[in-house]
Protein backbone atom coordinates (compact mmCIF):
# COMPACT_ATOMS: atom_id res chain seq x y z
CA UNK A 1 0.00 0.00 0.00
CA UNK A 2 2.95 2.02 0.35
CA UNK A 3 3.28 2.28 -3.31
CA UNK A 4 -0.30 3.66 -3.25
CA UNK A 5 0.32 5.95 -1.01
CA UNK A 6 3.16 7.36 -2.73
CA UNK A 7 1.54 7.64 -5.96
CA UNK A 8 -1.01 9.81 -4.04
CA UNK A 9 1.69 12.62 -4.06
CA UNK A 10 1.09 14.01 -7.23
CA UNK A 11 4.77 13.23 -9.35
CA UNK A 12 6.74 16.14 -10.59
CA UNK A 13 5.06 18.51 -7.85
CA UNK A 14 7.67 21.18 -6.81
CA UNK A 15 8.61 20.42 -3.21
CA UNK A 16 6.58 22.60 -0.56
CA UNK A 17 8.50 24.68 0.96
CA UNK A 18 10.43 23.73 4.77
CA UNK A 19 7.86 26.34 6.44
CA UNK A 20 4.92 24.57 4.83
CA UNK A 21 6.12 21.19 5.76
CA UNK A 22 6.36 21.93 9.27
CA UNK A 23 3.12 22.68 9.84
CA UNK A 24 2.08 20.59 7.62
CA UNK A 25 3.21 17.78 10.21
CA UNK A 26 1.91 19.54 12.92
CA UNK A 27 -1.39 18.97 11.66
CA UNK A 28 -0.46 15.35 11.58
CA UNK A 29 0.28 15.12 14.64
CA UNK A 30 -2.61 16.62 15.93
CA UNK A 31 -4.76 14.53 13.83
CA UNK A 32 -3.14 11.04 15.17
CA UNK A 33 -2.73 12.26 18.72
CA UNK A 34 -6.17 11.44 20.16
CA UNK A 35 -6.17 7.55 18.75
CA UNK A 36 -2.88 6.88 19.45
CA UNK A 37 -3.22 8.26 23.07
CA UNK A 38 -6.17 5.55 23.41
CA UNK A 39 -3.47 2.82 21.69
CA UNK A 40 -0.69 4.07 24.02
CA UNK A 41 -3.38 3.56 27.67
CA UNK A 42 -5.29 0.84 26.34
CA UNK A 43 -2.93 -0.90 24.38
CA UNK A 44 0.75 -0.56 25.30
CA UNK A 45 0.20 0.39 28.64
CA UNK A 46 -1.41 -2.71 29.29
CA UNK A 47 1.46 -5.12 27.76
CA UNK A 48 3.79 -3.19 29.85
CA UNK A 49 2.04 -4.36 32.89
CA UNK A 50 1.12 -7.47 31.17
CA UNK A 51 4.70 -8.38 31.15
CA UNK A 52 5.57 -6.84 34.76
CA UNK A 53 2.94 -9.42 35.96
CA UNK A 54 4.85 -12.37 34.42
CA UNK A 55 7.73 -11.71 36.67
CA UNK A 56 5.90 -11.13 39.51
CA UNK A 57 6.01 -13.43 42.74
CA UNK A 58 3.41 -14.93 44.82
CA UNK A 59 2.68 -14.17 48.30
CA UNK A 60 3.13 -17.92 50.08
CA UNK A 61 -0.24 -18.56 51.86
CA UNK A 62 -2.25 -15.58 49.69
CA UNK A 63 -3.60 -16.26 46.73
CA UNK A 64 -4.50 -13.32 44.74
CA UNK A 65 -1.29 -11.33 45.81
CA UNK A 66 2.01 -11.22 44.18
CA UNK A 67 4.37 -8.63 44.74
CA UNK A 68 7.20 -6.92 41.98
CA UNK A 69 10.35 -9.51 40.97
CA UNK A 70 12.19 -10.84 38.23
CA UNK A 71 10.82 -14.15 38.30
CA UNK A 72 11.68 -15.96 35.16
CA UNK A 73 10.09 -19.56 36.97
CA UNK A 74 7.21 -18.48 35.48
CA UNK A 75 8.45 -18.98 31.98
CA UNK A 76 9.93 -21.77 32.48
CA UNK A 77 6.79 -23.29 33.57
CA UNK A 78 5.25 -21.24 30.84
CA UNK A 79 7.31 -23.24 28.62
CA UNK A 80 7.57 -27.01 29.71
CA UNK A 81 4.19 -27.62 31.85
CA UNK A 82 2.63 -26.07 28.59
CA UNK A 83 4.43 -26.86 25.60
CA UNK A 84 2.09 -29.61 24.54
CA UNK A 85 -0.75 -26.28 24.97
CA UNK A 86 1.61 -24.39 22.82
CA UNK A 87 2.05 -27.30 20.36
CA UNK A 88 -1.75 -28.32 20.11
CA UNK A 89 -3.18 -24.31 19.52
CA UNK A 90 -0.28 -23.72 16.54
CA UNK A 91 -1.58 -27.00 15.22
CA UNK A 92 -5.09 -26.84 14.83
CA UNK A 93 -5.27 -23.30 14.17
CA UNK A 94 -2.47 -24.21 11.20
CA UNK A 95 -4.90 -27.07 10.34
CA UNK A 96 -8.14 -24.63 10.50
CA UNK A 97 -6.25 -22.01 8.17
CA UNK A 98 -5.06 -24.60 6.05
CA UNK A 99 -9.09 -25.70 5.56
CA UNK A 100 -10.40 -22.21 5.82
CA UNK A 101 -8.17 -21.38 2.67
CA UNK A 102 -8.97 -24.47 0.45
CA UNK A 103 -13.00 -23.77 1.36
CA UNK A 104 -12.89 -19.91 1.34
CA UNK A 105 -10.94 -19.60 -2.22
CA UNK A 106 -13.85 -20.65 -4.59
CA UNK A 107 -15.79 -18.48 -2.65
CA UNK A 108 -13.61 -15.11 -3.18
CA UNK A 109 -12.89 -16.93 -6.55
CA UNK A 110 -16.57 -16.97 -7.59
CA UNK A 111 -17.44 -13.66 -6.17
CA UNK A 112 -14.84 -11.78 -7.94
CA UNK A 113 -15.16 -13.32 -11.48
CA UNK A 114 -18.25 -15.23 -12.08
CA UNK A 115 -21.06 -13.67 -9.59
CA UNK A 116 -21.70 -10.57 -11.75
CA UNK A 117 -24.76 -8.99 -10.40
CA UNK A 118 -25.06 -11.58 -8.08
CA UNK A 119 -21.74 -10.02 -6.40
CA UNK A 120 -22.89 -7.46 -3.57
CA UNK A 121 -25.60 -9.85 -2.35
CA UNK A 122 -22.97 -12.94 -2.03
CA UNK A 123 -20.68 -10.18 0.17
CA UNK A 124 -23.83 -9.71 1.97
CA UNK A 125 -24.10 -13.40 3.04
CA UNK A 126 -20.48 -13.93 3.89
CA UNK A 127 -20.58 -11.15 6.58
CA UNK A 128 -24.30 -12.17 7.34
CA UNK A 129 -23.40 -14.64 9.84
CA UNK A 130 -21.75 -12.28 12.02
CA UNK A 131 -24.55 -10.95 13.17
CA UNK A 132 -25.69 -14.14 14.67
CA UNK A 133 -23.51 -14.20 17.89
CA UNK A 134 -20.75 -16.67 17.21
CA UNK A 135 -20.99 -18.11 20.60
CA UNK A 136 -24.63 -18.87 19.59
CA UNK A 137 -23.04 -20.65 16.42
CA UNK A 138 -20.21 -22.25 17.51
CA UNK A 139 -23.09 -24.21 20.08
CA UNK A 140 -25.03 -24.35 16.89
CA UNK A 141 -22.64 -26.76 15.89
CA UNK A 142 -21.98 -28.64 19.33
CA UNK A 143 -25.55 -29.49 18.71
CA UNK A 144 -24.85 -30.34 14.71
CA UNK A 145 -22.12 -32.53 15.48
CA UNK A 146 -23.79 -33.90 18.29
CA UNK A 147 -23.66 -38.20 18.91
CA UNK A 148 -27.15 -38.05 17.92
CA UNK A 149 -27.09 -35.61 14.57
CA UNK A 150 -27.40 -36.14 11.03
CA UNK A 151 -23.59 -35.51 10.63
CA UNK A 152 -22.22 -38.03 13.02
CA UNK A 153 -25.27 -40.42 11.92
CA UNK A 154 -24.50 -40.38 8.41
CA UNK A 155 -21.00 -40.91 8.48
CA UNK A 156 -21.41 -43.52 11.39
CA UNK A 157 -23.63 -45.61 8.97
CA UNK A 158 -21.12 -45.26 6.19
CA UNK A 159 -17.96 -47.22 9.01
CA UNK A 160 -16.60 -43.22 8.64
CA UNK A 161 -16.51 -42.63 12.04
CA UNK A 162 -13.49 -44.67 13.69
CA UNK A 163 -13.88 -43.46 17.36
CA UNK A 164 -17.60 -43.28 17.01
CA UNK A 165 -18.12 -39.51 17.91
CA UNK A 166 -17.11 -35.91 16.65
CA UNK A 167 -18.26 -34.19 19.27
CA UNK A 168 -15.75 -33.81 21.92
CA UNK A 169 -12.59 -34.19 19.89
CA UNK A 170 -9.89 -32.17 18.50
CA UNK A 171 -11.71 -33.13 14.48
CA UNK A 172 -14.57 -31.03 15.80
CA UNK A 173 -12.19 -28.08 17.15
CA UNK A 174 -10.59 -27.72 14.57
CA UNK A 175 -13.79 -27.73 12.56
CA UNK A 176 -15.40 -24.73 14.33
CA UNK A 177 -12.02 -22.90 14.22
CA UNK A 178 -12.35 -23.27 10.43
CA UNK A 179 -15.67 -22.09 10.70
CA UNK A 180 -15.60 -19.43 12.76
CA UNK A 181 -12.49 -17.41 11.66
CA UNK A 182 -13.62 -18.86 7.18
CA UNK A 183 -14.59 -15.09 6.84
CA UNK A 184 -11.44 -13.29 7.72
CA UNK A 185 -10.32 -15.38 5.07
CA UNK A 186 -12.73 -14.98 2.39
CA UNK A 187 -12.84 -11.04 2.19
CA UNK A 188 -9.10 -10.39 1.96
CA UNK A 189 -8.69 -13.14 -1.25
CA UNK A 190 -11.74 -11.72 -2.68
CA UNK A 191 -10.67 -7.86 -2.20
CA UNK A 192 -7.16 -8.82 -4.24
CA UNK A 193 -8.66 -11.41 -6.68
CA UNK A 194 -11.32 -8.17 -7.91
CA UNK A 195 -8.25 -5.79 -7.99
CA UNK A 196 -7.08 -8.56 -10.94
CA UNK A 197 -7.66 -7.91 -13.94
CA UNK A 198 -9.25 -10.81 -15.72
CA UNK A 199 -7.85 -10.50 -19.16
CA UNK A 200 -5.02 -11.62 -17.41
CA UNK A 201 -6.39 -14.93 -16.47
CA UNK A 202 -7.99 -14.86 -20.28
CA UNK A 203 -4.04 -14.83 -21.69
CA UNK A 204 -3.05 -17.60 -19.32
CA UNK A 205 -5.92 -19.85 -21.42
CA UNK A 206 -4.81 -17.98 -24.91
CA UNK A 207 -1.30 -19.43 -24.19
CA UNK A 208 -2.38 -22.75 -24.04
CA UNK A 209 -2.50 -23.18 -19.86
CA UNK A 210 -4.51 -25.53 -18.90
CA UNK A 211 -7.15 -24.39 -15.98
CA UNK A 212 -4.88 -25.91 -13.04
CA UNK A 213 -1.42 -24.20 -14.51
CA UNK A 214 -3.04 -20.93 -15.50
CA UNK A 215 -4.50 -21.04 -11.43
CA UNK A 216 -1.15 -22.18 -10.53
CA UNK A 217 1.01 -19.32 -12.64
CA UNK A 218 -1.28 -16.61 -12.81
CA UNK A 219 -4.41 -16.23 -10.76
CA UNK A 220 -2.97 -17.28 -7.57
CA UNK A 221 -0.05 -15.28 -7.50
CA UNK A 222 -2.29 -12.37 -8.42
CA UNK A 223 -4.00 -13.22 -5.01
CA UNK A 224 -1.07 -13.82 -2.68
CA UNK A 225 -1.70 -10.34 -0.65
CA UNK A 226 -4.97 -11.36 -0.10
CA UNK A 227 -3.74 -14.91 0.94
CA UNK A 228 -1.61 -13.65 3.05
CA UNK A 229 -3.71 -11.31 4.81
CA UNK A 230 -6.52 -13.86 4.91
CA UNK A 231 -4.06 -16.51 6.49
CA UNK A 232 -3.41 -13.99 9.13
CA UNK A 233 -5.97 -13.43 9.65
CA UNK A 234 -7.43 -16.91 10.36
CA UNK A 235 -4.11 -17.87 12.34
CA UNK A 236 -4.36 -15.41 14.89
CA UNK A 237 -6.94 -15.32 16.40
CA UNK A 238 -7.25 -18.93 15.86
CA UNK A 239 -4.34 -19.58 17.75
CA UNK A 240 -5.53 -17.70 20.52
CA UNK A 241 -8.92 -19.09 20.69
CA UNK A 242 -10.39 -21.26 23.84
CA UNK A 243 -14.12 -21.25 23.04
CA UNK A 244 -14.12 -23.77 20.48
CA UNK A 245 -12.41 -25.96 22.45
CA UNK A 246 -15.09 -25.37 24.96
CA UNK A 247 -17.88 -26.06 23.24
CA UNK A 248 -16.47 -28.38 21.00
CA UNK A 249 -13.56 -30.25 22.48
CA UNK A 250 -12.20 -32.72 24.58
CA UNK A 251 -12.25 -32.32 28.91
CA UNK A 252 -8.69 -33.00 28.41
CA UNK A 253 -5.96 -31.74 25.74
CA UNK A 254 -6.90 -28.28 25.73
CA UNK A 255 -5.41 -25.59 23.81
CA UNK A 256 -3.35 -22.37 25.83
CA UNK A 257 -5.83 -20.09 25.51
CA UNK A 258 -7.93 -22.07 27.81
CA UNK A 259 -5.28 -22.07 30.36
CA UNK A 260 -4.55 -18.52 30.11
CA UNK A 261 -8.29 -18.17 30.63
CA UNK A 262 -8.64 -20.51 33.44
CA UNK A 263 -5.46 -19.01 35.19
CA UNK A 264 -6.65 -15.63 35.55
CA UNK A 265 -10.35 -16.38 35.85
CA UNK A 266 -10.80 -19.37 37.98
CA UNK A 267 -8.11 -20.24 39.74
CA UNK A 268 -6.49 -17.60 42.29
CA UNK A 269 -3.19 -17.00 42.52
CA UNK A 270 -2.70 -17.52 38.62
CA UNK A 271 -2.01 -14.17 37.40
CA UNK A 272 1.68 -14.38 36.93
CA UNK A 273 2.26 -17.83 34.92
CA UNK A 274 -0.79 -16.91 32.88
CA UNK A 275 0.73 -13.56 32.24
CA UNK A 276 4.29 -15.63 31.11
CA UNK A 277 1.78 -17.71 28.93
CA UNK A 278 0.40 -14.35 27.36
CA UNK A 279 3.45 -12.91 26.74
CA UNK A 280 5.09 -16.24 25.30
CA UNK A 281 1.88 -16.43 22.68
CA UNK A 282 1.97 -13.42 21.53
CA UNK A 283 6.01 -13.23 20.97
CA UNK A 284 5.48 -17.07 19.23
CA UNK A 285 2.58 -15.13 17.17
CA UNK A 286 4.74 -12.39 15.99
CA UNK A 287 7.73 -14.05 15.09
CA UNK A 288 6.11 -16.33 12.77
CA UNK A 289 3.76 -13.47 11.82
CA UNK A 290 7.20 -11.08 10.89
CA UNK A 291 8.73 -15.00 9.08
CA UNK A 292 5.71 -15.56 7.14
CA UNK A 293 5.68 -11.83 6.14
CA UNK A 294 9.15 -11.74 4.96
CA UNK A 295 9.02 -15.09 3.34
CA UNK A 296 5.09 -14.27 1.76
CA UNK A 297 5.32 -11.28 2.22
CA UNK A 298 4.80 -7.69 -0.25
CA UNK A 299 4.61 -3.96 0.63
CA UNK A 300 0.81 -4.08 0.98
CA UNK A 301 0.47 -5.77 4.28
CA UNK A 302 0.83 -2.44 6.53
CA UNK B 1 -20.40 -14.23 -17.06
CA UNK B 2 -19.00 -17.00 -19.44
CA UNK B 3 -17.95 -14.59 -22.22
CA UNK B 4 -14.98 -13.35 -19.71
CA UNK B 5 -13.46 -16.78 -20.12
CA UNK B 6 -13.86 -17.69 -24.12
CA UNK B 7 -11.52 -20.27 -23.19
CA UNK B 8 -13.77 -22.48 -21.49
CA UNK B 9 -16.25 -22.74 -24.57
CA UNK B 10 -14.69 -25.56 -26.83
CA UNK B 11 -18.39 -26.91 -27.56
CA UNK B 12 -18.60 -23.62 -29.85
CA UNK B 13 -18.05 -26.02 -33.06
CA UNK B 14 -19.82 -26.13 -36.10
CA UNK B 15 -24.02 -27.10 -35.08
CA UNK B 16 -23.89 -29.97 -37.23
CA UNK B 17 -25.38 -32.98 -35.29
CA UNK B 18 -22.19 -34.73 -35.57
CA UNK B 19 -20.31 -32.49 -33.34
CA UNK B 20 -23.09 -31.91 -30.66
CA UNK B 21 -21.49 -33.44 -27.72
CA UNK B 22 -23.30 -35.89 -25.76
CA UNK B 23 -25.05 -35.40 -22.79
CA UNK B 24 -22.22 -36.86 -19.98
CA UNK B 25 -20.09 -34.47 -22.02
CA UNK B 26 -22.43 -31.44 -21.80
CA UNK B 27 -23.07 -32.19 -18.32
CA UNK B 28 -18.98 -32.18 -17.92
CA UNK B 29 -18.77 -29.31 -19.58
CA UNK B 30 -21.61 -27.39 -17.72
CA UNK B 31 -19.74 -28.22 -14.39
CA UNK B 32 -16.50 -27.25 -15.63
CA UNK B 33 -17.80 -23.42 -16.62
CA UNK B 34 -20.06 -22.95 -13.27
CA UNK B 35 -17.46 -25.01 -10.54
CA UNK B 36 -16.71 -22.05 -8.73
CA UNK B 37 -20.39 -21.01 -8.33
CA UNK B 38 -21.38 -24.23 -7.20
CA UNK B 39 -18.73 -24.34 -4.91
CA UNK B 40 -19.63 -20.89 -3.55
CA UNK B 41 -23.01 -21.80 -2.99
CA UNK B 42 -22.05 -24.40 -1.41
CA UNK B 43 -19.83 -22.71 1.00
CA UNK B 44 -22.31 -20.27 1.69
CA UNK B 45 -24.60 -22.66 2.74
CA UNK B 46 -21.94 -23.82 4.91
CA UNK B 47 -21.68 -20.66 6.48
CA UNK B 48 -25.78 -20.67 7.20
CA UNK B 49 -26.16 -24.03 8.30
CA UNK B 50 -25.48 -22.83 12.21
CA UNK B 51 -27.61 -19.81 11.74
CA UNK B 52 -30.25 -22.03 10.68
CA UNK B 53 -29.85 -24.05 13.31
CA UNK B 54 -30.26 -21.15 15.71
CA UNK B 55 -33.24 -20.08 13.86
CA UNK B 56 -35.07 -23.87 13.98
CA UNK B 57 -34.26 -24.04 17.75
CA UNK B 58 -35.67 -21.22 18.92
CA UNK B 59 -38.90 -22.92 18.21
CA UNK B 60 -37.66 -25.80 20.17
CA UNK B 61 -40.17 -26.87 23.23
CA UNK B 62 -37.55 -27.74 25.43
CA UNK B 63 -37.21 -28.69 29.09
CA UNK B 64 -34.26 -28.02 31.03
CA UNK B 65 -31.20 -27.96 27.68
CA UNK B 66 -31.71 -26.59 24.57
CA UNK B 67 -29.85 -29.40 22.65
CA UNK B 68 -32.00 -31.84 20.82
CA UNK B 69 -35.19 -31.31 19.35
CA UNK B 70 -38.45 -31.38 21.59
CA UNK B 71 -41.20 -29.93 19.77
CA UNK B 72 -42.50 -27.15 18.52
CA UNK B 73 -43.53 -23.86 20.14
CA UNK B 74 -43.72 -20.19 19.82
CA UNK B 75 -43.07 -19.51 23.24
CA UNK B 76 -40.12 -17.52 23.62
CA UNK B 77 -40.67 -15.63 20.60
CA UNK B 78 -43.96 -14.01 22.28
CA UNK B 79 -41.30 -13.38 25.08
CA UNK B 80 -38.02 -13.07 24.48
CA UNK B 81 -36.83 -11.13 27.67
CA UNK B 82 -38.29 -13.27 29.67
CA UNK B 83 -35.13 -15.35 30.45
CA UNK B 84 -33.04 -13.25 33.55
CA UNK B 85 -30.32 -11.40 32.14
CA UNK B 86 -30.80 -11.49 28.12
CA UNK B 87 -32.35 -8.53 27.54
CA UNK B 88 -30.53 -6.55 29.97
CA UNK B 89 -27.41 -8.09 28.50
CA UNK B 90 -28.78 -7.34 25.03
CA UNK B 91 -29.32 -3.65 25.83
CA UNK B 92 -25.72 -3.45 27.40
CA UNK B 93 -24.51 -4.93 24.16
CA UNK B 94 -25.93 -2.23 22.18
CA UNK B 95 -24.99 0.25 24.43
CA UNK B 96 -21.20 -0.63 24.44
CA UNK B 97 -21.30 -1.11 20.81
CA UNK B 98 -22.71 2.24 19.79
CA UNK B 99 -20.20 4.66 22.23
CA UNK B 100 -17.94 2.06 20.76
CA UNK B 101 -18.45 2.44 16.95
CA UNK B 102 -18.75 6.72 17.49
CA UNK B 103 -15.73 6.89 19.40
CA UNK B 104 -13.69 4.37 17.17
CA UNK B 105 -14.91 5.44 13.73
CA UNK B 106 -14.02 9.22 14.88
CA UNK B 107 -10.57 8.39 15.93
CA UNK B 108 -9.40 6.11 13.41
CA UNK B 109 -11.00 8.31 10.65
CA UNK B 110 -8.51 11.33 11.89
CA UNK B 111 -5.57 8.39 12.11
CA UNK B 112 -6.27 7.75 8.70
CA UNK B 113 -5.94 10.94 7.26
CA UNK B 114 -2.82 11.67 9.07
CA UNK B 115 -1.29 8.39 7.48
CA UNK B 116 -2.66 8.98 4.44
CA UNK B 117 -2.15 12.52 3.19
CA UNK B 118 1.05 13.65 5.74
CA UNK B 119 4.74 12.72 5.78
CA UNK B 120 6.47 12.83 9.07
CA UNK B 121 8.99 11.64 11.25
CA UNK B 122 7.29 8.82 13.16
CA UNK B 123 5.26 7.41 10.35
CA UNK B 124 6.62 4.05 10.62
CA UNK B 125 6.02 3.46 14.53
CA UNK B 126 2.86 4.83 14.10
CA UNK B 127 1.96 2.48 11.53
CA UNK B 128 3.43 -0.33 13.64
CA UNK B 129 1.33 0.84 16.46
CA UNK B 130 -1.83 0.55 14.39
CA UNK B 131 -0.97 -2.35 12.83
CA UNK B 132 0.22 -4.75 16.34
CA UNK B 133 -3.12 -4.64 18.06
CA UNK B 134 -4.85 -6.35 14.84
CA UNK B 135 -1.62 -9.24 15.01
CA UNK B 136 -2.30 -9.85 18.76
CA UNK B 137 -4.38 -12.54 19.80
CA UNK B 138 -8.08 -11.50 21.94
CA UNK B 139 -6.86 -13.53 25.01
CA UNK B 140 -3.14 -11.59 25.23
CA UNK B 141 -4.99 -7.77 25.25
CA UNK B 142 -8.10 -9.33 27.17
CA UNK B 143 -5.22 -10.45 29.76
CA UNK B 144 -3.50 -7.18 29.82
CA UNK B 145 -5.91 -4.83 30.24
CA UNK B 146 -7.36 -6.67 33.40
CA UNK B 147 -3.99 -6.69 34.78
CA UNK B 148 -4.10 -3.08 34.31
CA UNK B 149 -7.65 -2.40 35.25
CA UNK B 150 -7.16 -4.38 38.31
CA UNK B 151 -3.41 -3.74 39.37
CA UNK B 152 -3.14 0.22 38.10
CA UNK B 153 -6.02 1.44 37.30
CA UNK B 154 -8.27 0.84 40.43
CA UNK B 155 -6.27 2.89 42.15
CA UNK B 156 -7.25 5.71 40.77
CA UNK B 157 -10.94 4.91 40.67
CA UNK B 158 -11.88 2.64 37.52
CA UNK B 159 -13.49 -0.61 38.37
CA UNK B 160 -14.22 -3.57 35.86
CA UNK B 161 -17.91 -2.84 34.57
CA UNK B 162 -19.03 -0.74 31.40
CA UNK B 163 -16.50 1.69 31.27
CA UNK B 164 -13.85 -0.55 31.18
CA UNK B 165 -15.41 -2.93 28.46
CA UNK B 166 -15.74 0.61 26.33
CA UNK B 167 -12.08 1.66 26.65
CA UNK B 168 -11.05 -2.04 25.61
CA UNK B 169 -14.05 -2.34 22.22
CA UNK B 170 -12.44 1.67 21.31
CA UNK B 171 -9.08 0.46 21.21
CA UNK B 172 -9.62 -3.49 19.39
CA UNK B 173 -11.87 -1.59 17.32
CA UNK B 174 -9.16 1.47 16.48
CA UNK B 175 -6.94 -0.30 14.05
CA UNK B 176 -9.28 -2.15 11.70
CA UNK B 177 -11.65 1.21 11.54
CA UNK B 178 -7.79 2.92 10.61
CA UNK B 179 -7.44 0.33 7.75
CA UNK B 180 -10.67 0.51 6.15
CA UNK B 181 -11.17 4.01 5.87
CA UNK B 182 -6.99 4.22 4.98
CA UNK B 183 -8.30 2.02 1.87
CA UNK B 184 -10.67 4.60 0.96
CA UNK B 185 -8.98 7.72 1.05
CA UNK B 186 -5.81 5.81 -0.98
CA UNK B 187 -8.53 4.90 -4.13
CA UNK B 188 -9.48 8.83 -4.09
CA UNK B 189 -7.58 11.37 -6.85
CA UNK B 190 -5.99 13.92 -4.45
CA UNK B 191 -6.22 16.21 -7.81
CA UNK B 192 -10.12 16.83 -6.55
CA UNK B 193 -8.99 18.48 -3.37
CA UNK B 194 -6.45 20.53 -5.00
CA UNK B 195 -9.02 21.82 -7.33
CA UNK B 196 -10.62 22.70 -5.01
CA UNK B 197 -8.03 24.31 -3.64
CA UNK B 198 -7.30 25.79 -7.14
CA UNK B 199 -10.77 27.36 -6.70
CA UNK B 200 -9.92 29.34 -3.27
CA UNK B 201 -11.48 26.52 -0.70
CA UNK B 202 -9.79 27.11 2.55
CA UNK B 203 -8.51 24.15 3.95
CA UNK B 204 -11.62 23.60 6.08
CA UNK B 205 -13.82 24.26 3.94
CA UNK B 206 -12.16 21.97 1.32
CA UNK B 207 -12.42 18.92 4.14
CA UNK B 208 -16.12 18.99 4.61
CA UNK B 209 -17.14 19.91 1.05
CA UNK B 210 -15.10 17.82 -1.05
CA UNK B 211 -13.05 14.94 1.27
CA UNK B 212 -15.93 14.38 3.50
CA UNK B 213 -18.22 12.99 0.98
CA UNK B 214 -15.95 11.37 -0.62
CA UNK B 215 -14.28 9.70 2.25
CA UNK B 216 -18.00 8.79 3.94
CA UNK B 217 -18.48 5.15 2.64
CA UNK B 218 -15.24 4.29 3.89
CA UNK B 219 -15.69 5.95 7.38
CA UNK B 220 -20.18 4.29 7.00
CA UNK B 221 -18.18 0.75 6.11
CA UNK B 222 -15.50 1.00 9.23
CA UNK B 223 -18.28 1.76 11.31
CA UNK B 224 -20.48 -0.95 10.62
CA UNK B 225 -17.52 -3.16 10.97
CA UNK B 226 -16.69 -1.58 14.21
CA UNK B 227 -20.20 -2.18 15.88
CA UNK B 228 -20.03 -6.14 14.47
CA UNK B 229 -16.76 -6.40 15.91
CA UNK B 230 -17.89 -4.76 19.32
CA UNK B 231 -21.14 -6.40 19.63
CA UNK B 232 -19.92 -10.02 19.06
CA UNK B 233 -16.64 -9.73 21.09
CA UNK B 234 -16.67 -12.19 23.66
CA UNK B 235 -13.01 -13.00 24.82
CA UNK B 236 -11.53 -9.84 25.56
CA UNK B 237 -15.18 -8.41 27.22
CA UNK B 238 -15.03 -11.57 28.97
CA UNK B 239 -11.71 -10.33 31.36
CA UNK B 240 -12.61 -6.53 31.53
CA UNK B 241 -16.02 -7.02 32.37
CA UNK B 242 -16.38 -7.81 36.29
CA UNK B 243 -19.76 -8.24 36.59
CA UNK B 244 -21.58 -6.47 33.85
CA UNK B 245 -23.06 -8.54 31.32
CA UNK B 246 -22.99 -8.32 27.72
CA UNK B 247 -25.29 -10.71 25.25
CA UNK B 248 -22.41 -12.73 24.26
CA UNK B 249 -21.39 -13.46 27.45
CA UNK B 250 -24.78 -14.23 28.70
CA UNK B 251 -24.96 -16.87 25.95
CA UNK B 252 -21.66 -17.95 26.84
CA UNK B 253 -22.13 -18.66 30.39
CA UNK B 254 -25.55 -19.70 29.89
CA UNK B 255 -24.07 -22.74 27.74
CA UNK B 256 -22.46 -24.32 30.03
CA UNK B 257 -26.04 -25.62 31.37
CA UNK B 258 -28.27 -24.77 28.04
CA UNK B 259 -28.65 -21.90 26.60
CA UNK B 260 -32.61 -20.92 26.35
CA UNK B 261 -34.40 -20.37 23.45
CA UNK B 262 -34.77 -17.05 23.93
CA UNK B 263 -31.30 -16.48 23.38
CA UNK B 264 -31.38 -17.90 19.80
CA UNK B 265 -34.78 -15.87 19.23
CA UNK B 266 -32.55 -12.42 20.29
CA UNK B 267 -29.64 -13.42 18.20
CA UNK B 268 -31.66 -14.79 15.18
CA UNK B 269 -33.61 -10.82 15.51
CA UNK B 270 -29.71 -9.23 15.78
CA UNK B 271 -29.30 -11.31 12.23
CA UNK B 272 -32.43 -10.48 10.28
CA UNK B 273 -32.20 -6.74 11.33
CA UNK B 274 -28.54 -6.28 10.39
CA UNK B 275 -29.00 -7.91 6.99
CA UNK B 276 -31.77 -5.64 6.62
CA UNK B 277 -30.28 -2.72 7.10
CA UNK B 278 -27.32 -3.59 5.08
CA UNK B 279 -29.16 -4.69 2.10
CA UNK B 280 -31.24 -1.27 2.69
CA UNK B 281 -28.16 0.65 2.58
CA UNK B 282 -26.90 -1.23 -0.48
CA UNK B 283 -30.83 -0.57 -2.28
CA UNK B 284 -30.21 3.35 -1.06
CA UNK B 285 -26.85 3.53 -2.27
CA UNK B 286 -27.54 2.43 -5.88
CA UNK B 287 -30.23 4.40 -6.30
CA UNK B 288 -28.24 7.05 -5.85
CA UNK B 289 -25.77 6.36 -7.53
CA UNK B 290 -28.01 5.76 -10.94
CA UNK B 291 -29.74 9.55 -9.67
CA UNK B 292 -26.45 10.84 -9.85
CA UNK B 293 -25.58 9.10 -13.53
CA UNK B 294 -28.26 10.63 -14.54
Amino acid sequence: MSALAHAAAPAGAPAPAAQETAKRSWTAYLLLLPGALWLGVFFVLPLVQLASVSLQSRYPGFPGYYYRDLNVENYLRALTDYAPHFARSFLYAGLATLLAFVVAYPLAYAMAFKAGRWRNLMMICVVAPFFTSFILRTFAWSQILADEGWVAGTLEALHLLPGGHIINTPVAVVAGLTYNFLPFMVLPIYASLERADPRVIEAGGDLYANGFTTFRTVTLPMSMPGVLAGTLLTFIPAAGDFVNMELLGPQRGKMVGNVINDQFLAIPGGYPVAAALSFTLMAAILAMVFLYVRRFGTEELV
Amino acid sequence: MATMTPSTRPAAGPSSPAYRPSAAKRAQLWLGRHFAMLAAVLVLLYLFLPVAYTFAFSFNDHGKTNIVWQGFTLEHWRDPCGVPGACESLVTSLQVGAISTVVATVLGTLMALAMVRYRFRGRAASNVLIFVPMATPEIVMGAALLTIFVQGFADVGIHLGFATIVFAHIMFCLSFVVVTVKARIQSLDPRIEEAAQDLYAGPVQTFWKITFPLILPGVLGAAMLAFSLSFDDFIITNFVSGNESTFPKFVYVASRRGIPAEANVIGFSMFVLAVLLVIGAQVVGSVRASRSRD
